[in-house]
């Protein structure tokens, strides 16, 4: 099939940007949309041009690198997947698609598509983790049992795979649904109950500080998330912020 | 030729780590804040290194090349975990662990390393439970297991299809706590071009910032390599994009020997290559040769009409299908190892019974296991007399229960409904058992410069069981190397910081700008990914499933040819100092170029057949690998002489004192 791309080219932090209008001939429906990219890009290469940059690794939809927003939606038009699983016979021959980078204040561009989640990184830092030492002398991986409900909710949250698009989807651009994963994940698990109220005060604290907008319950992100992360989160994490919060001295 | 000491310490392989631990030096807590350690790579092995590292005291300096520790390729990882826990009852050990790993290495791992390894596994279980990393758990609140490939017990713990994705977190967040703390540096976006010695020892790293495109100098008083696997040699493989070998070739070319190249796991069961655009191969997890037969028709008209569309495999009937994989091997069948189902596969379409256009295709197919669920579950509902639509429909929603995601993932890419008709599979470049070698402490030849995960060579022989890589990564990292690097660093207390102002870091720094401008500067007509394909092509088709001395030797002139024609006529579009993808790829397929050749020579010298390493001439009658103990019982690391043709071959030899050797045998 023929498409028309139009996609955002900014050379790095400091220019302004712009659509470019690129033509592409020869798209096979199976290709995924990455891989379209990677043809346009070896058509600008050798026509001598600068091809587009955008952020990819695994290309199977866990790595969580892969970034973009097609047609007005992270990811694009396909459920529960990432832009690398994304199909082109998702789109007909002829289409006009409109390609460009996640935006968010907490997410600055670096080039083209590629933007700077280490915002979500640092959201870790500050308390997504249990204090615990790799010293092999814990207890016996057994000495607790977990209801498995428990453990099974702790793992869907878990399966986050941090790419962003939960804030890209939100018009505030908050990050509540990421941050309410990591915080659901230890919540639901006796080791992380331990240390929960630090957690979820120091972890709500950076996610302010780095500038993420308020949760206002659209539901845009669970609805654009690709590993179907559940706005229940968001819930336990506001009801883990109030529980600390009153009760903290 | 000189004769490896891999220092593996005396005493019964029961005792050796122990008494290892017992007797080794240590550093004081107080000096331990006066040594620095660099990590290169933050997946399982680099990330649980760098979190334990900075535990201990020590300032680590971390490097990844994507935008984060999160995302390194150890994320991917599908099954399982292996660990000897017998928490089944069922007569699970560490040395049942031991032996299954070195006969599942067609015996060509060091026993020593293995057994540590197994001893270990326990503790990776008890760890990761502890930082909140959610296994997959019994209605009783405790752990649940699944059986791999290879073993004949139930020790595989796991997190549905993502257990690589929840133990990567877990590392990930051990890492997290010590940014937080300070004691890590991260440097994402960072990648490392060059390694610095200074009198004979590691001492650093020349990184470039893939951001800004300026060329750092990083010191350190020992430097740790961990950046995985080199199987995107073969362009399409199931590795991530960004995997490379740069790390460990740099270090190669500085002195650490570069052990059994051509050692690689092709596995069986991934979505075939569909065109020409392809750009990586998706893996579909062992776990489903549990209920999925494999198989091809066994008339080639059927197979015409199959490629052609005008007849559809469901239509076939029993008796016109060859599921060749229970036909040769009854006492395993569909769940032998992955180097005999693979080998397999390829022989039936060599032959001419691929099933798609490409003719580089088999089915594995569920409907044997959806009808035979389908019935169990309709007599469970008291449903005796369901018809077959009703009883199809059961079994279909067993299976989805079972493998849900993974169908949803061929459907994604395929567009084809797994549930209807049988899967299409083939095999891909998955592992690569070798790598840098290591002695016992996991220091490569090169003294200060350590090497941990799938970036080594030494625990998995010639032949990787599944599971058995997540141990590993997380084995050297957590519990290995904080042990065995404070023995080398002992000796370093009183050095102080190493300056980066000194000749050693100013010509390896020259060294990488030269290297990065000639390419900015070559003005080639060629993109990179052109130059790229055609070395997979070459490893695919002569390097790859089956090789012989013919073709390994027309692959050794190809690849000298490719890489000239490379460095003549590459082109890299843009500037050094800016974000520049096209260098990144461009610096790393000049590294696999070199490295492909050395590959191609280690195959072409192991006239035996072993594990994931065939040699046409060296089979039995009915076709399969043929070891050559008497010869070859011993682990080829090369060493780098100026041209990978010519590389130096040093042997350590493998004692077997704790197993004997035999032919493997799953018929």
């Amino acid at each position: 099939m023929k498409l028309t791309l139009k996609i955002w080219r900014q050379k790095d932090a400091n220019d302004k940007g712009r659509l470019e209008t690129y033509q592409l001939d020869n798209v096979s429906e199976h290709m995924s949309f990455l891989e379209m990219m990677d043809v346009l890009n070896e058509q600008l290469i050798a026509e001598g041009q600068v091809p587009v940059a955008f952020d990819h690794d695994c290309r199977e939809g866990i790595c969580g690198m892969c970034s973009m927003h097609i047609n007005g939606e992270p990811h694009g038009p396909d459920r529960g997947v990432t832009t690398c699983q994304l199909h082109m016979r998702k789109f007909k021959d002829g289409d006009t698609i409109y390609v460009e980078p996640f935006r968010a204040k907490g997410f600055p561009i670096i080039k083209d598509l590629v933007v700077d989640r280490s915002a979500f990184d640092r959201i870790q830092h500050a308390g997504g983790f249990v204090s615990v030492n790799t010293s092999g002398n814990t207890q016996d991986a057994n000495a607790i049992p977990i209801p498995k409900d428990d453990a099974d909710k702790a793992f869907d949250a878990a399966t986050c795979i941090g790419c962003g698009a939960c804030v890209a989807a939100c018009k505030n651009a908050s990050a509540m649904l990421f941050v309410s994963a990591k915080v659901s994940q230890f919540a639901l698990l006796p080791q992380g109950k331990v240390e929960a109220k630090r957690r979820v005060i120091n972890m709500v604290e950076q996610m302010d500080k780095e500038g993420f907008g308020n949760c206002s319950n659209t539901g845009a992100c669970e609805v654009e998330c690709p590993k179907g992360i559940s706005l229940e989160n968001i819930a336990r994490m506001n009801r883990e912020y109030l529980k600390a919060t009153i009760l903290s001295e | 030729m000189s004769v490896l000491d891999a220092k593996i310490p005396e005493g019964p392989i029961k005792e050796k780590w122990t008494n290892h631990k017992n007797n080794i030096n240590v550093v004081n807590p107080a000096n331990k804040r006066l040594i620095d350690v660099i990590v290169v790579g933050t997946g399982l092995a680099g990330g649980s290194a760098s979190a334990s590292l900075a535990e201990l005291g020590y300032n680590v300096k971390a490097f990844c090349f994507q935008d984060s520790p999160r995302r390194a390729h150890s994320i991917a990882a599908q099954g399982g975990i292996n660990a000897a826990k017998n928490y089944q009852n069922d007569g699970d050990s560490v040395y049942r662990l031991f032996y299954d790993t070195v006969k599942g290495g067609d015996y060509r791992a060091r026993e020593g390393n293995v057994y540590r390894l197994a001893e270990v596994s326990a503790n990776i279980i008890d760890q990761c439970v502890a930082q909140g990393v959610p296994f997959a758990r019994e209605y009783g609140g405790l752990l649940d297991n699944r059986s791999f490939g290879g073993v004949l017990v139930s020790r595989t713990f796991y997190a549905k299809g993502q257990t690589g994705q929840q133990l990567l977190l877990g590392a990930y967040s051990a890492m997290n706590r010590q940014i937080g703390k300070g004691k890590i540096q991260m440097y994402n976006r960072h990648e490392m071009l060059e390694l610095v010695v200074v009198d004979g020892k590691a001492r650093g790293i020349i990184a470039r910032n893939l951001v800004t495109g300026s060329i750092e100098r990083h010191s350190a008083h020992a430097v740790v390599i961990a950046s995985g696997g080199y199987g995107n040699v073969f362009y399409l493989s199931t590795n991530a994009m960004g995997s490379n070998v740069t790390a460990s070739w740099r270090i190669h070319k500085k002195g650490a020997y570069f052990a059994n190249p051509c050692y690689t796991q092709i596995h069986p069961t991934c979505i075939p290559r569909s065109g020409d655009y392809q750009s990586k191969l998706t893996l579909m997890s062992e776990s489903l040769r549990n209920d999925g037969r494999i198989w091809v028709p066994k008339n080639k008209a059927d197979v015409e009409a199959i490629r052609n569309g005008s007849k559809s495999p469901v239509e076939l009937s029993e008796e016109e299908r060859d599921y060749y994989l229970e036909r040769r091997y009854p006492a395993f069948g569909n769940l032998v190892p992955r180097d005999v189902a693979s080998r397999a596969a390829k022989e039936r379409c060599d032959a001419g019974y691929g099933v798609n256009e490409t003719g580089e295709a088999v089915f594995l197919d569920f409907s044997s296991a959806i009808m035979r669920y389908g019935k169990e579950k309709a007599n469970i509902l008291g449903e005796a007399d369901a018809s077959k639509e009703r009883i199809r429909e059961l079994g279909e929603g067993v299976i989805e229960s079972k493998y849900g995601n993974l169908f949803q993932m061929y459907e994604k890419i395929t567009d084809d409904n797994p549930y209807k008709t049988p899967m299409k599979i083939y095999p891909a470049v998955h592992y690569t058992m070798g790598g840098i070698w290591v002695d016992y402490n996991l220091m490569t030849t090169i003294p200060g410069c350590y090497a941990a995960g799938e970036a080594n060579f030494s625990d998995h022989g010639a032949n990787r069981l599944g599971a058995s890589a997540l141990m590993q990564g997380l084995a050297d990292g957590y519990f290995v190397l904080p042990y065995t690097i404070g023995d080398y660093l002992s000796d370093d207390i009183r050095t102080g910081p190493i300056s980066t102002d000194t000749p050693e870091f100013e010509e390896a720094e020259k060294s990488v700008k030269d290297r990065l401008e000639a390419f900015i500067n070559n003005k080639g007509t060629k993109s990179v990914d052109y130059f790229h394909k055609r070395l997979g092509r070459v490893m695919w088709d002569k390097v790859g499933m089956a090789r012989n001395e013919q073709g390994l030797k027309e692959a050794i002139e190809e690849i000298r040819q490719i890489r000239e024609e490379f460095h003549k006529d590459v082109f890299v579009p843009g500037e050094m100092n800016e974000l520049n993808p096209e260098l990144e790829k461009a610096a790393r397929v000049a590294d696999f170029l070199e490295l492909g050749e050395l590959f191609a020579l280690d195959a072409l010298h192991r006239t035996e057949s072993c594990g994931g390493h065939f040699r046409e001439e060296s089979q039995t009658e009915e076709g399969e690998a043929k070891r050559d103990d008497n010869t070859f019982a011993y682990v080829a690391a090369w060493e780098w002489t100026g041209d990978p043709g010519k590389s130096n071959l040093h042997k350590e030899e493998l004692t077997f004192n704790d197993i004997e050797l035999k032919q493997r045998s799953y018929k």
